[in-house]
């Protein structure tokens, strides 16, 4: 008889969580290297301005003081770090230097680094160096960007980096006989992951074997590997990118940052091993910016409530450079505007503007929050106008099952097209309904009760997952019969050993506690992608269950010669090979290991697709709200761990909040960050948001992968914006308050209601 | 976010930490819970060539209370009062504050002296100091002197303290029984500073009007203030609606908060009118 296993699909615990609980992680600052010393990382202070000198003298006399090492010192070329995604030439000349070298463009551009005995007199030699600055005009916004008060690439002659653009159709005939127009501006603000665990990095030096190896790695290792390598010209083989225990990432870390580069070249210059340990104001001025968009778009309905067209203008803050993935978020803003909706005609441009703040990349569905706002509150407000009920208007306008597989807008330059792969977007938008209690809460709509205004919103999302162009795993059965998965897939808090090892136990129908996966190392497999665009399921995944074919494939052949018969006479059941009433335990199986490799290829995302609903009460005497009730419902295709998903909705869900209330990286005119902490910058904490709920369904397997999963590790935030800028303005319907800017802080909030009163009694 | 190198000393009675602070001529710290002074050295925005550490010194820890009111020594911590179950009758509006102040861990540490002394003008412990008419024992080179909260705070996020003095006790009048008081203070998050807040009390004669109004406000200001005119307008009146809202207004004319990253100061007005309109209806419940 057969026994399957059945590991997909159950909610497993994970297994990362027993050492991490117990405080037995072990994070890059706990990795520490015999003989290491500590670098720490002066900063440029002035937003933009000319570097006139450097004097470290009086830092390198003070006890302990190994080196300070500026740009003169990185050869006669400072390195700079090139684009991972959308590599075009002409972005080229906006490519950050690893050190500032003639000119600083933000707040935290990194100038110097001192490295010492330890991390404290480093900072103490840190103030003794006198950095000589001539300040330039800063560009710190917009308007600034586009009057020129300063052009931070004199050369380009514009901070207008490159210019997106997102077509479908023919929105200008579209929009001349359309029945009604609506043109409106928004403002996202800027704000960023703030991963628990700061950044990190320690690198060691192997000058007699010529190797360098570098613990902290995370998210992209290969990529960061190969850069690294050609910035230090070493060959592949090196140099080695360890991946420790990490604590979140959500599109931050892990990018090829400048530390990616001077921690390791340091080590290498001095000779010893050297460690850097971010603090948390460093991370607020150094890591990944995000959003920050504007934009001027209209939006063609007909009289029966047909969407038909998005048209219009986005400028995407993206700060002094463009990073390793800074071009995904303003391009993904133009491209999935129209969402989960039918819309014909689309002619969206987004322009990449260069300011004097640190540099932007992605952050968990990047362009998505953004865009999902701006088009979340264009339905709303479109369905006020055009008196259709929001509810109704949505659903006539939904991606029906039938229209699958559904194209959406293409994109140029660096040319990309995708479509929507499959779902049942309007079975998921009735549960929503259904799950939230829509109808019955109804009635609370612009209630004052107890000094609140009550309001309900709802709204759709799409979340792409699943990008290629492959990924790679090692399977090897040892010699004792435990399976060991190497994979290229890394792990940034999302339970990818858990996830993997249940993937594999049922390809192998094997004992999920046989199985050990391994991620961490740039030698584990040839080649690897990582953790982005929620691609390690699907593509680590279905690497495995790839391999996982090979490797019973050899396993039959080797028992196939023991048990003399054919291999594909061989049964592999329950850990173990048989044939003819004999039988081969894995264990001892072979004297060697057994080992085999796979690749899976894949250029079609996955798409999971969901719908959200929110009650909101507001206080409109302190413009503060209160989430009475969130409900995601998400389809992700297939269903690998619902615990690990559940816990990656909720998380993303509080983030999406505090990116609508809380979450701020606030500016001066003269580019000077004032949100340097935790005191200023507001997380979402535990107590804030306590009512969320998350439901997952299955009711469409993925059609391009093996596994029929979809990549959904953003979804949960992508709607959040626009869902609850539409709930406060139901909220305030009475009062026809129209938020158009994120965040809904209460100041911000307490003003619209101030406004519409002063309007209203001026009538 | 390395504090910058300093010299620590932990002295066990007054006159020696004393002595210490006189002997560094302003370039000393006095740490005790460390609420504020911690993130301060972290982002070396304090460089104290020393820290006088008030952890062994004996008899600042006590919350007395009497006839004439309760004594707060300056080592009591927040979550000494938060468990001191005599406040909730012998000084309620002291224990509703204490209760936005930060978070758990914090309120572990952090202490009445500290709080006052730091003098933070959104801080709840400086506002009811100042709501009250608190007075202060200090202690210094030159002996003890005694000093009303209104003199007590002098700027932003400064005192009439001496280089050389420490606070040693808060001092808060008398609570009548039949007092009625309240406390609001709207904040971003949960133990997050207050954007504003209220702190009120007042007595009422035998024909049930209003006497001894005492109104504070926190986080409007350069530190911690008392609203005289809405107490003239409310002293001898009885509360009703229309005084409520005549109160509301003025104290909204009577604060001229500044602007800063997190509000504009007429949101901070604001937010105080709408504060003392919902805490006087609370009083009167």
């Amino acid at each position: 008889m057969k026994s399957f296993n059945s590991y997909i699909g159950r909610p497993m615990e994970r297994v990362e969580d027993l050492r991490m609980v117990r405080g037995r992680g072990t994070y890059v600052a706990d990795v520490n290297r015999p003989n290491q010393l500590y670098a720490v990382i002066l900063r440029s202070s002035v937003a933009h301005g000319i570097i006139r000198s450097i004097d470290s003298s009086e830092a390198l006399a003070l006890p302990g003081v190994r080196r300070v090492l500026t740009a003169k010192d990185l050869g006669s070329k400072v390195p700079v770090i090139p684009l991972r995604l959308q590599p075009l030439p002409q972005l080229e000349p906006f490519h950050q230097p690893v050190l500032a070298d003639e000119k600083v463009r933000y707040v935290g551009e990194p100038v110097a680094l001192v490295i010492a005995d330890s991390a404290a007199i480093a900072e103490d030699a840190l103030e003794r160096i006198v950095l000589d600055i001539e300040p330039l005009p800063a560009v710190a916004n917009r308007s600034q960007a586009e009057a020129k008060r300063a052009v931070l690439f004199e050369e380009h002659g514009s901070n207008v980096a490159i210019t997106w653009s997102a077509f479908r159709g023919n929105a200008d005939e579209a929009f001349k006989t359309a029945d009604y127009v609506r043109r409106e501006t928004f403002k996202v603000q800027r704000h960023a992951a703030m991963f628990m665990e700061p950044r990190g990095f320690v690198a060691e030096w192997d000058e007699a074997a010529g190797k360098l190896t570098v613990w902290g790695a995370a998210k992209t290792a290969w990529h960061n590997r190969r850069t690294l390598a050609a910035q230090l010209g070493l060959a592949l083989e090196a140099v080695d990118l360890i991946e420790v225990d990490v604590g979140g990432g959500f599109g931050s870390r892990g990018e090829f940052y400048p530390e990616d580069y001077l921690i390791p070249a340091a080590a290498r210059i001095v000779g010893r091993p050297v460690k850097w340990t971010e603090d948390r104001r460093e991370h607020i001025m150094s890591a990944n910016h995000a959003r920050d968009v504007e934009c001027d778009v209209e939006f063609a309905v007909s009289r029966d409530g047909r969407f038909i067209g998005l048209r219009g203008q986005i400028w995407a803050d993206i700060g002094a450079y463009i990073r390793t993935n800074g071009s995904v978020g303003p391009r993904n803003v133009a491209q999935f505007m129209s969402g989960p909706y039918c819309i014909e005609h689309i002619d969206l441009k987004s322009s990449m503007l260069t300011t004097n703040k640190t540099p932007c990349g992605t952050y968990r569905g990047p362009g998505r929050y953004e865009t999902d706002f701006i088009r979340e509150r264009m339905i709303d407000l479109a369905a006020q106008d055009l008196k259709i009920d929001r509810v109704e208007l949505r659903r006539r306008n939904l991606v029906a099952d039938a229209q699958m597989p559904y194209p959406l807008a293409s994109i140029t330059p660096y040319d990309s097209s995708t479509e929507l792969d499959s779902g049942d977007y309007h079975a998921v938008f009735d549960r929503c309904l259904k799950e939230f209690g829509w109808d019955e809460r109804t009635r609370l709509r612009g209630q004052l009760i107890d000094g609140y205004y009550h309001g309900l919103a709802i709204g759709s999302f799409i979340e792409g997952g699943a990008a290629g162009p492959k990924e790679e795993a090692r399977l090897v059965l040892e010699t004792d019969g435990a399976l060991s998965v190497y994979i290229g897939s890394s792990s940034v808090g999302q339970g990818l050993e858990t996830i993997m090892a249940q993937i594999a136990a049922d390809a192998m129908e094997m004992s999920y506690d046989k199985i050990t996966i391994r991620h961490g190392s740039t030698s584990y497999v040839k080649d690897g992608y990582g953790a982005y665009h929620s691609r390690s399921t699907v593509m680590g995944g279905s690497a495995i269950l790839l391999a996982a074919d090979k490797l019973k494939d050899l396993i039959r052949k080797t028992a196939g010669a023991r048990l003399g018969c054919k291999a594909e006479q061989v049964v592999i059941d329950g850990e173990q090979a048989s044939f003819g009433g004999e039988h081969l335990a894995f264990a001892g199986l072979s004297g060697v290991p057994l080992e085999v490799e796979a690749e899976f290829f894949n250029k079609k995302y996955t798409w999971a697709y969901g719908t959200q609903a929110a009650h909101v009460a507001v206080d409109p005497g302190t413009g503060h709200v209160k989430v009475i009730d969130f409900i995601s419902v998400e389809d992700v295709g297939r269903m690998i761990n619902p615990l690990t998903l559940h816990g990656q909705a909720i998380g993303s869900i509080v983030q999406g909040l505090g990116g609508a209330f809380l979450e701020h990286l606030v500016y001066d005119d003269e580019g000077q960050l004032l949100t340097g902490s935790f005191a200023d910058y507001l997380m979402p904490t535990a107590s804030d948001f306590p009512n969320i709920r998350s439901i997952t369904v299955e009711l469409k397997p993925c059609p391009n992968n093996p596994l029929g999963a979809k990549g959904a590790g953003e979804g949960g935030l992508i709607p959040v914006g626009g869902v609850m800028a539409n709930a406060v303005a139901d909220a305030l319907s009475h009062l026809n308050v129209q938020p158009m800017e994120l965040p809904l802080s209460p100041p911000r909030l307490w003003q619209l209601v101030e406004q519409a009163e002063t309007a209203r009694s001026a009538d | 976010m390395k504090p910058p190198i300093f010299e620590y000393a932990s002295p066990s009675t007054v006159a020696e930490a004393v002595a210490l602070l006189a002997s560094k001529d302003g370039n000393a710290k006095v740490i005790s819970g460390g609420q504020s002074l911690m993130p301060m050295l972290a982002f070396r925005l304090a460089t104290p060539e020393l820290l006088v550490d008030l952890k062994h010194l004996k008899n600042l820890d006590a919350i007395s209370i009497g006839e004439d009111g309760v004594r707060l020594g300056a080592k009591v911590r927040w979550c000494d009062i938060e468990s001191d179950a005599r406040l909730a009758v012998s000084h309620p509006l002291l224990a509703e504050a204490i209760k936005h102040v930060a978070h758990y861990q914090i309120r572990n540490r952090g202490t009445v002296g500290g709080s006052v002394a730091h003098a933070d003008p959104s801080a709840e412990m400086p506002g009811i100091a100042m709501t009250c008419g608190a007075r202060m024992t200090i202690v210094g080179s030159a002996g003890a002197r005694i000093e009303a909260a209104a003199d007590f705070f002098t700027g932003p996020l400064q005192t009439s303290l001496q280089p050389d003095e420490i606070l040693t006790e808060v001092h808060l009048p008398p609570w009548p029984a039949a007092r009625r008081w309240a406390f609001l203070e709207f904040a971003r998050r949960k133990g997050d500073f207050a954007m504003a807040g209220i702190a009120l009390h007042y007595d009422l004669d035998g024909a049930g009007r209003i006497v001894d109004a005492h109104v504070g406000a926190i986080g409007v200001a350069d530190r911690p203030i008392r609203l005289a005119a809405v107490e003239a307008m409310l002293n001898g009146n009885r509360l009703d609606d229309r005084l409520i809202a005549a109160a509301s207004a003025k104290a909204r004319q009577s604060v001229d908060p500044p602007s800063d990253i997190h509000a504009p100061g007429a949101y901070r007005a604001a937010l105080v009118a709408t504060l003392l309109a919902r805490g006087l209806k609370k009083s009167a419940v």
